[in-house]
C-alpha cells in the first residue's frame, strides 16, 4: 500500500509522522512512503533524506492526499487556509486515515470523515494494555512533554540544578516538585533527577510510590489514606477531606522548592487546580512552575496557555505544544509508534493491510470502520495496579473462555444438585442420631473450606504440621476404648494412644520451632 | 463430670481448633494460631479424661507419655529439610491410630445397637479402618521416597488401574459380608482381608507417583488423615472427632487443589501415576539439541553480581537437598548490603511439600517480605537484572507457555528468562523431573553455573 505523509498544517506544528528510518522499515512490511515536501523539515529531516531511504516526494498536500491509501498524521484533520478547504474533504472513500483525532471532543470532524466511508485509526485511543504499549502515542508524547519541562523549567530558572561545591563557594541544589506520576511525571523526575536536582513527587496513587522512588525521587506522602486509582492507570476525583489535605502539602512545598511541574490530569474533566495564587507568591523569587495540563485549563490558577506568564517574579510556563519543540525526537518515538501500529496491520507483510476488529489493540484504535463510527470501543481489560493484574489477555481467547466460564456454572450447579440428592438420599435412610453428627460433618466441611482458602501460601508448611497435630484429635477415641472389657481391645487402644501423643507433641512443637523462624 | 459440660468443653475445643487455622493467614497471628491450637487439644483431652467413660488411668499416663517424648524429640531434631519426611510419617501415624480404634472399636461390645444403626455402625467402623490403613501405608511409602529409602521414580506396574479397580471392589463386596456377620468372630475375617488390601493399595498408589507429584501426595495424605479422624468420629459418635477431621480433612483438599492447579494437572492424572507414563518415550527422544549451553565460573558470578541493581533467586528442591539455604540467605544479606535489590519468587510446587521452600528461607532468617510467590513476581522479572534459579527445573520451563506440545504446557512458570540475565544453579544436564527438556538452560541470556549448589553459592559469597 502506498502511505502517505503530508505535511502538518496546524500552527507551529514541527512533528512528522514518519522519519527516514521508519520509511526503510515500512517498506519490509511491504509499504511504500511518499512524503510531501519540506514535511520533515521542522523536525530536522530532509527530503532529500527520504528520498534516500526510499521515499518518493510530492510536491503538494492535495495530490498526496490524492495518491496514497493511507495517510499518517500527527494532528487530526483541519481546516487549510493556505487550500480554503478542510483536510477531512481529501479523505476519499477505502482510504485509512491514522492520526491523533481525539473522537470525544471532535465530534463534528467525526461526521464528516464518517460519511467520506473512509476507515479512521486514532492513535489516541489505542488501548492501555501491555500488549499495545509499543504504540501507545500518548505515552509516547507525555515522556517528551515531561522531559521537555524540566528543560523548559532549567530555561527561565537563573540556577544549577545540581548542587556544587566551587573554589568560589557553595551552590545549593535546584529542589523540585512533580504532581502527578503518570509517563509525564516520570519522565520530567528522571530528567530533573538526571540533572542533579533534589526531587520530590506527589500522586493519588498508592501504587506508583516505588516508581517514584526507584528514580531516585521522594514521594511526598499524605497522612491520610484514599486510593486515587481510577481504570486505565489514571487518576481519579478525590474526595474533599483529601484534596484539603493535599493543598495544605502543596502550600506547605512551595515554600521550599524552586520548580514546581504539575501534571495533574483526570480523563474527560477539566484540570484540577492544585496550585493557588497564594502559593505562587509564597514561592520564592526566580522560581518556576511549569504547567503540562495548560491545555485542560492548566494546574495553576494563574496558568496562561501557550504563554509565559510572571507574578511576583515567579514565571508560570503554560505552553501546550511541548512535544512539538522537540519535534526530532517526538516525532521519532511517534513514527515508531506508528510503524507498529502498520505491523500489526500488515501481519502477512506483503504490503496489504487488514483492519482486524477481532484485535483488541486494532478494535479500540479504529473509530471508524468503511464510514461506520466504531467509537467508543467495548470496555476494554485495563490493568490499573500491578497487584490485580490480569494475565493479558488475548481478545480472540475472550469468548472461549466465557463459554467455559459458562459451562462450569453447569456444573457447578449440577455438582450441588447431585449433592444435595446425596444428602437427602442419606436422610432417607439414616437414622437421626447420625444425621446429627452428618450435620456437624458437613458443617465442619464448609467452616474448614473457609478458612483454609485465607491461609498464606507462605505458611502451607505450618498449615501441614498444625493440621498433624490437630488431627492426633484422634487420641479420644482412643481414651475412650482404653478401658473396653476386651484387653485386645485395650492393648489397641493403647497402642493408637501412643501414636496419636506422638502427633499432637511432635505437630505442635515443630510448628512452634517454624513459625519462630518466620520474621521480617 | 457431666456430659453436658464435656460437650461444652469439645465445642469450645473445636473453636479452639478453627481459630488455630484462621491464625494461620498472616506471619503476624500464626504464632497465636498454633497456640490456640494448643490450648484446644488440651482442653479436649481433659475434658475426655475428666468424662465418665474413661478407666485405665495409669495406662493412658504411660501412653502419652511415651507419644510425647518420642513426638517432642522428632520435632527438636528434624531438619527443616527434612519436614516433608516428617510429616509424612505423622500422618501415617494418624492412618495407623484411626485403624487401631476402628478394630478397638469392633472389639468393644459394651455399646448396643439396634438394626439400622447397627448396619452404619458397622459401616463407619469399616470405612474408618480403611482409609486409615491407605493412609497409613500411602504414608510411610511417601516418607521412605523422601527419605531416599525408596527411589523417587513412580514404579508403574502393568494394569495397575485393573489392580485399584480390583481391590476397590473386593473391598465393597467385603464390606457388605462385614455388614452381615452377626457376630464379632465371624466379622473379623472380612475386616482383616479388607485391611490387609487397604494396606496394598497405600503401597501401591503411593509407589506409582513420582517425586516431584509429593506436594500433592503429601496434601492428599494430609487430607485422607482428617477423614479417617471423622470416620473414628462417627464410629464413636463424637462430634469433635467429626469436626476436627473435616477441619483438617478440607484442608488438606484445599491445598492438593492448590498444588495441582500449580502445575495444571488434574488430581486424578496426579493419583493415578507418574508424570512420563507416555511421554517419556516419546518426547526426550525426538527433542533435538536446541542450541548451545554457556556456562559460568563462580568468580565470573561474583564479578557479574557486583556490576547489578536488583536480583530474584528462584529456589526449588535441589537448594534443599544441597543444605544451601544458609549461603543462599548469607549471599542475599551481602548484595543488600551492597545496595543491590534481592527479592525471592516462590512457585506453589517448588520442593517436596506445599510452602516449603518458604520454611527452608524463613530458617536461614530470610525476611519473609522479600519472599514473593509467583503471580506477585511474574510481572516484575523483565525489569530485574540478574535471576538465580538454584535447584529448580520445571517451575521455570519457558516450553510452558511457548510449546503447546510439550507434556508440561499450560503450567504455570516463572518467567525468569524475560530478565536480563538468569543464572541457572544446576549438578548436571539431566532434565527434570517432568523428563521434559528445558530451553531456559540454551537461551542466549542464560549461564549455567554447573556444580553443588552449596559449594557454588559459598564460593560466591566467600568473594563478594
Amino acid at each position: 500500500m502506498r502511505i502517505g505523509i503530508p505535511k502538518e498544517i496546524h500552527l507551529n506544528e514541527s512533528r512528522v509522522s514518519c522519519t527516514p528510518d521508519e520509511v526503510k522499515k515500512l517498506g519490509l512490511l511491504g509499504h511504500s512512503v511518499l512524503i510531501e515536501h519540506n514535511a520533515g523539515q521542522g523536525a530536522g529531516f530532509l527530503d532529500r533524506d527520504f528520498e534516500s531511504a526510499g521515499a518518493t516526494i510530492v510536491d503538494s498536500g492535495p495530490d498526496l492526499w490524492d495518491q496514497a491509501e493511507i495517510i499518517c498524521k500527527v494532528r487530526a484533520p483541519e481546516f487549510s487556509e493556505f487550500h480554503n478547504k478542510h483536510e477531512a474533504e481529501w479523505l476519499a472513500a477505502d482510504k485509512t486515515l491514522i492520526s491523533f483525532i481525539w473522537p470525544a471532543q471532535n465530534a463534528e470532524l467525526m461526521r464528516q470523515m464518517s460519511e467520506s466511508r473512509a476507515t479512521v485509526l486514532a492513535m489516541d485511543s489505542v488501548p492501555r494494555i501491555s500488549r499495545a504499549q509499543k504504540m501507545d502515542a500518548l505515552s509516547s508524547m507525555a515522556n517528551v512533554a515531561g522531559y521537555r519541562s524540566v528543560i523548559e523549567a532549567g530555561q527561565h530558572f537563573g540556577r544549577f540544578f545540581t548542587g556544587q561545591i566551587t573554589a568560589a563557594g557553595k551552590v545549593p541544589p535546584a529542589k523540585v516538585m512533580i504532581i502527578g506520576a503518570g509517563v509525564a511525571g516520570l519522565a520530567a523526575i528522571g530528567a530533573a533527577v538526571s540533572l542533579g536536582a533534589i526531587v520530590r513527587a506527589f500522586d493519588t496513587r498508592p501504587e506508583v510510590k516505588e516508581q517514584i522512588e526507584s528514580m531516585s525521587a521522594e514521594f511526598l506522602e499524605l497522612d491520610f489514606k484514599e486510593d486515587g486509582s481510577g481504570t486505565g492507570g489514571y487518576a481519579k476525583v478525590m474526595s474533599e477531606e483529601f484534596i484539603k489535605a493535599e493543598m495544605a502539602l502543596f502550600a506547605e512545598q512551595a515554600k521550599e522548592v524552586d520548580i514546581i511541574i504539575t501534571t495533574a490530569l483526570i480523563p474527560g474533566k477539566p484540570a484540577p487546580k492544585l496550585i493557588t495564587r497564594e502559593m505562587v507568591q509564597s514561592m520564592k523569587h526566580g522560581s518556576v512552575i511549569v504547567d503540562l495540563a495548560a491545555e485542560q485549563g492548566g494546574n495553576c490558577e494563574l496558568t496562561q496557555p501557550d504563554q509565559v506568564v510572571s507574578e511576583s517574579g515567579v514565571k508560570i510556563i503554560g505552553y501546550t505544544d511541548h512535544p512539538s519543540r522537540m519535534a526530532a525526537q517526538s516525532s521519532q518515538l511517534y513514527a515508531a509508534n506508528i510503524r507498529h501500529l502498520m505491523s500489526d496491520l500488515s501481519p502477512e507483510k506483503d504490503g496489504s493491510i487488514n483492519v482486524n476488529m477481532e484485535d483488541e489493540a486494532i478494535r479500540g484504535a479504529t473509530v471508524i470502520n468503511r464510514g461506520d463510527i466504531t467509537w467508543p470501543p467495548p470496555a476494554p481489560k485495563l490493568s490499573a495496579k500491578p497487584a490485580t493484574k490480569p494475565q493479558s489477555t488475548n481478545a480472540k481467547h475472550t469468548p472461549e473462555k466465557e463459554s467455559v466460564l459458562a459451562d462450569r456454572g453447569w456444573t457447578t450447579l449440577a455438582g450441588i444438585a447431585i449433592g444435595v440428592l446425596a444428602i437427602l438420599g442419606v436422610g432417607s435412610v439414616a437414622p437421626v442420631s447420625f444425621m446429627n453428627h452428618f450435620i456437624v460433618f458437613v458443617l465442619a466441611c464448609f467452616v474448614g473450606w473457609q478458612v483454609i482458602w485465607s491461609v498464606s501460601p507462605a505458611l502451607h508448611t505450618p498449615l501441614m504440621s498444625v493440621t498433624n497435630a490437630i488431627s492426633g484429635i484422634i487420641v479420644i477415641g482412643a481414651l475412650l476404648q482404653i478401658g473396653s472389657p476386651s484387653s485386645l481391645g485395650t492393648i489397641l487402644a493403647l497402642l493408637a494412644v501412643i501414636l496419636a501423643s506422638i502427633n499432637i507433641a511432635g505437630g505442635f512443637l515443630v510448628t512452634h520451632r517454624m513459625l519462630k523462624m518466620f520474621q521480617k | 463430670m457431666s456430659i453436658g459440660i464435656v460437650t461444652a468443653a469439645y465445642i469450645v475445643a473445636s473453636i479452639f481448633f478453627i481459630l488455630s487455622l484462621g491464625g494461620l493467614s498472616k506471619q503476624e497471628t500464626a504464632r497465636r494460631g498454633n497456640l490456640y491450637g494448643i490450648s484446644g487439644m488440651v482442653l479436649a483431652i481433659f475434658a475426655t479424661l475428666l468424662g465418665d467413660h474413661v478407666t485405665g488411668y495409669n495406662m493412658i499416663v504411660i501412653g502419652m507419655a511415651i507419644g510425647v517424648v518420642v513426638g517432642g524429640i522428632l520435632a527438636i531434631r528434624v531438619q527443616m529439610t527434612s519436614m516433608p519426611e516428617l510429616v509424612a510419617i505423622l500422618h501415617s501415624f494418624v492412618g495407623l491410630a484411626a485403624v487401631l480404634v476402628g478394630f478397638s472399636t469392633y472389639l468393644d461390645t459394651t455399646a448396643v445397637f439396634t438394626s439400622t444403626e447397627k448396619v452404619i455402625h458397622d459401616i463407619e467402623i469399616y470405612l474408618g479402618v480403611l482409609i486409615g490403613a491407605v493412609t497409613f501405608t500411602g504414608s510411610v511409602i511417601a516418607f521412605g521416597k523422601l527419605k531416599g529409602l525408596l527411589g523417587s521414580r513412580a514404579l508403574l506396574l502393568p494394569a495397575r488401574h485393573w489392580l485399584n479397580l480390583t481391590i476397590l471392589v473386593v473391598c465393597i463386596y467385603l464390606g457388605y459380608e462385614f455388614v452381615q456377620s452377626g457376630e464379632i468372630s465371624v466379622g473379623m475375617k472380612p475386616l482383616l482381608i479388607m485391611t490387609v488390601l487397604a494396606f496394598i493399595f497405600g503401597i501401591h498408589m503411593v509407589m506409582a507417583i513420582g517425586g516431584a507429584d509429593m506436594p500433592v501426595v503429601i496434601s492428599m495424605l494430609n487430607s485422607y488423615s482428617g477423614w479417617a479422624a471423622a470416620a473414628t468420629g462417627f464410629m464413636l459418635s463424637n462430634d469433635l472427632l467429626i469436626v476436627t477431621g473435616a477441619l483438617v480433612g478440607s484442608s488438606g483438599a484445599i491445598l492438593s487443589y492448590i498444588m495441582c492447579k500449580a502445575m495444571n494437572r488434574s488430581f486424578i492424572s496426579v493419583i493415578m501415576g507418574g508424570f512420563g507414563t507416555k511421554t517419556s518415550s516419546s518426547s526426550t527422544g525426538s527433542e533435538d539439541i536446541q542450541g548451545e549451553v554457556i556456562s559460568i565460573t563462580a568468580a565470573d558470578t561474583t564479578e557479574l553480581l557486583n556490576n547489578i541493581n536488583s536480583m530474584v533467586i528462584v529456589p526449588g528442591y535441589g537448594m534443599a537437598v544441597a543444605h544451601a539455604q544458609h549461603p543462599v540467605s548469607e549471599m542475599a544479606k551481602r548484595l543488600q548490603a551492597n545496595g543491590i535489590d534481592v527479592k525471592f519468587a516462590i512457585h506453589p510446587v517448588a520442593g517436596r511439600m506445599p510452602g516449603h521452600m518458604n520454611v527452608l528461607l524463613a530458617e536461614a532468617k530470610v525476611p519473609y517480605d522479600i519472599v514473593l510467590e509467583m503471580d506477585e513476581i511474574n510481572d516484575d522479572l523483565p525489569e530485574v537484572d540478574v535471576v538465580m534459579v538454584i535447584g529448580a527445573n520445571d517451575i521455570v520451563n519457558p516450553s510452558a507457555i511457548e510449546s503447546p506440545d510439550s507434556p508440561i504446557a499450560g503450567m504455570p512458570v516463572l518467567e525468569v528468562w524475560k530478565a536480563k540475565q538468569v543464572i541457572v544453579l544446576k549438578r548436571s544436564m539431566a532434565s527434570g523431573y517432568a523428563g521434559v527438556e528445558n530451553p531456559l538452560f540454551f537461551k542466549e541470556n542464560t549461564r549455567m553455573l554447573f556444580g553443588d549448589a552449596k559449594a557454588s553459592i559459598d564460593q560466591v559469597v566467600g568473594s563478594l
